[in-house]
């Protein structure tokens, strides 16, 4: 079951709704992955938040709303590009970009950032909070709330307020509260931290609106859930354009929820290969990395049971990458049950190698992308030259360079 | 060995309350943490709870984080968490490990199990391990010899409170409000009605913790409550000294004071 132009969302668009057998067991466990390590006290929310999402995904009321929203205000639905001149570095391959930097904000965040924020309406809760690493979910989160007449208050490591002052601005102009986060790593995981003991002190009056696939359930369920219109447009394009499925899917992944949205639609497609991107940040064998999944090992982080980039004792190890949204040391997941289970393979990609792709893209294309997109276009190009000049890969363009413009002028001294 | 059944059974008899301290092993340093839990215990607390300093504490308030931040700073690992509990369980005081649950799961559940018995603590309380997943633990401290302690929270339903209190064998740990741990001008409100929700649904002691401070709370607490936690309070007073040995004072200071508390 597919949406067409102009019709609703159906339930089936919205969540795979077990058309795959890929929903999360009763304990939100995807095989061993996943479930609810959190504090008791969290526990009537979740489920509090799990009820009202089963109600919200089954009401044609809801995904009307949901629906009409992701067309008039995230401008959805995103085209595909072809990038020709950019695929004469990946061997010949078609490269078809599915194009979530064009989205209200500049990336996919928004779509799963409108779904909860409806969801809080229907809770009946006042207050949302969020954690931010880059500053995207926060600018999306914020972007809601304006929205939708909520009172919002961000929580974001120190150390990423000052690499990304123009979105903690952005942030506070659309009226939200930014909290800079001192403790730890002053990074990401630390936000997350922050936002939790916000949630378990506030729960009444607060929904803890989660920015990616990871946390306790029923985030990674939910969040994949309203990242999945991505992948059902994506597929739905792709035999519009080419008449066919793509050979390959390719996303990058932090908390891996872009990657989700767009791999999902094709999980039952097994002619398609699933190839999501880490960031290797200066590389594995400096220890300054965010690979989870390829070097991590299985462990509990922010909730739930994962791959975790961890020492012998069970201590987190902080991940490094040039992009703030790849540079977390969880994952979700329902990506560490895809690799185990073999249907998606993840891969390394450096800093070097990503800002590779993003001048390339840039150059040849007159798109700048995201970092963090950039590795999966860093990977396609790899992807590419493997599978030879037959091959169609279709690229998550998860969002757009804006916000990397600092980074970039300092990295190619501009 | 003190097991905490002897505790809450010797407490009973004196018609009082149990005094639970905690303090994260490392903190202030290595030795200083079996020193001021030492005297903790010399100034009246029955029960230890050792804190396992862990990256990613999010129960825990500022007070805590701080200590446990000063503790993996100076290098504490859990070979020293099992070298504090060996030492204050020497005191004679029944010593528990409080972690989260990632150390452990990635230590090895039977090996962390052994060796906590090993080194004479009588049990943990895990505040992230929910019933649900608590079965591989209960099962290797039931093969130990060890107790477990769960918590449960003002918001927990009566279903909730069942679920939990079914997986615990020490006591019933009732987090006396919604939010992170530190001490508080009062203990909340809902502490009293949650214990009172609690008892139908286990024979075991129900002890309160969470904002509890001072020896006015204590005696508040311990009029309707088995058990009295306080772990940030005691920190706080150890971060405030200017050095090692004024911190003790402190802590002796305080420990006497919820002594009295519990007692009167």
């Amino acid at each position: 079951m597919t949406a067409t132009e102009g019709t609703l969302l159906t339930a089936a668009d919205l969540a795979g709704n077990g058309v795959h057998g890929d929903d999360p067991d009763v304990h939100g466990k995807f095989g061993i992955f996943g479930g609810r390590y959190v504090p008791e006290a969290l526990i009537p929310a979740l489920d509090q938040v799990a009820a009202e999402y089963e109600r919200a995904r089954n009401d044609v009321a809801f995904l009307r709303e949901f629906d009409h929203l992701l067309r008039t205000y995230a401008g959805r639905p995103t085209t595909l590009t072809e990038v020709p001149r950019f695929a004469e570095q990946a061997g010949g391959a078609r490269i078809i970009l599915k194009r979530e930097d064009l989205t209200h904000t500049g990336a996919h965040k928004i779509n799963n950032v409108l779904g909860q924020a409806l969801l809080t309406k229907r809770l009946g809760k006042s207050r949302v909070i969020a954690e931010t690493g880059a500053g995207q979910h926060g600018v999306a989160t914020a972007t809601a709330a304006a929205l939708m007449g909520l009172e919002c208050v961000i929580y974001m490591g120190a150390v990423d307020c000052e690499r990304q002052a123009l979105n903690v601005a952005r942030m506070k102009l659309l009226g939200a509260t930014v909290v800079p986060v001192h403790n730890g790593s002053k990074t990401l995981k630390d936000a997350i931290n922050e936002a939790f003991r916000d949630w378990v002190t506030n729960v009444d009056s607060t929904h803890y609106l989660f920015g990616t696939i990871a946390g306790p359930h029923p985030f990674p369920e939910i969040v994949r859930d309203f990242a999945r219109i991505i992948g059902v447009e994506a597929r739905r394009q792709m035999l519009e354009l080419t008449g066919a499925l793509p050979d390959a899917v390719c996303a990058a992944v932090g908390g891996g929820s872009n990657a989700i949205g767009i791999f999902h639609a094709f999980i039952g497609d097994q002619n398609v290969a699933l190839h999501g991107y880490e960031a290797g940040g200066r590389g594995l064998e400096t220890g300054e990395h965010a690979l989870t999944l390829t070097a991590g090992s299985v462990g509990v982080l922010h909730g739930s049971r994962t791959y975790v980039l961890q020492d012998e004792e069970g201590q987190t190890i902080e991940s490094h990458s040039i992009s703030a949204g790849l540079d977390y040391p969880g994952v979700g997941p329902e990506h560490a049950w895809l690799k185990d289970s073999g249907r998606a393979t993840y891969h390394g990609i450096t800093d070097a190698e990503a800002m590779e792709a993003f001048a390339l893209l840039a150059r040849t294309e007159g798109i700048i992308p995201a970092i963090e997109s950039s590795h999966a276009l860093a990977g396609a190009l790899k992807l590419g030259r493997e599978l030879g000049s037959e091959a169609t890969i279709l690229v998550n363009l998860s969002g757009r360079g804006d916000k990397d413009m600092g980074t970039a002028m300092k990295y190619f001294n501009l | 060995m003190t097991t905490l059944q002897t505790v809450f059974a010797k407490a009973k008899a004196d018609d009082r309350a149990a005094l639970v301290g905690y303090l994260p092993a490392g903190f202030p340093t290595k030795d200083g943490a079996i020193a001021a839990a030492t005297a903790m215990v010399e100034a009246g607390c029955d029960v230890i709870e050792i804190g396992l300093p862990y990256s990613d504490p999010l129960m825990d308030g500022p007070t805590i984080q701080d200590a446990v931040h000063r503790a993996l700073t100076n290098g504490t690992r859990i070979a020293d968490v099992l070298r504090t509990v060996e030492g204050v369980a020497k005191t004679g005081a029944a010593t528990l490990v409080m972690t989260y649950w990632n150390p452990i799961d990635r230590y090895g559940a039977e090996r962390f199990a052994r060796d906590l018995a090993d080194a004479g603590g009588v049990g943990t309380i895990t505040p992230d391990l929910t019933p649900e997943e608590s079965g591989l633990w209960r099962q290797a401290s039931a093969d130990a010899g060890i107790d477990t302690v769960f918590l449960v929270a003002p918001s927990s339903t009566e279903e909730r409170i069942k679920a939990v209190a079914d997986c615990c064998t020490g006591f019933v740990y009732a987090a006396s409000l919604m939010g992170v741990t530190g001490a508080r001008e009062s203990v909340g409100a809902a502490a009293q009605g949650l214990v009172e929700r609690t008892r139908p649904h286990t024979g075991l002691p129900v002890c309160v913790g969470l904002g509890v401070g001072n020896g006015r709370q204590a005696a508040e607490v311990a009029g309707y409550a088995d058990g009295v936690i306080v772990g940030s309070a005691f920190i706080r007073r150890i971060l405030d000294a200017p050095d090692e040995a004024a911190g003790l004072a402190a802590v002796r200071e305080l420990g006497a004071e919820l002594a009295a508390g519990v007692r009167a």
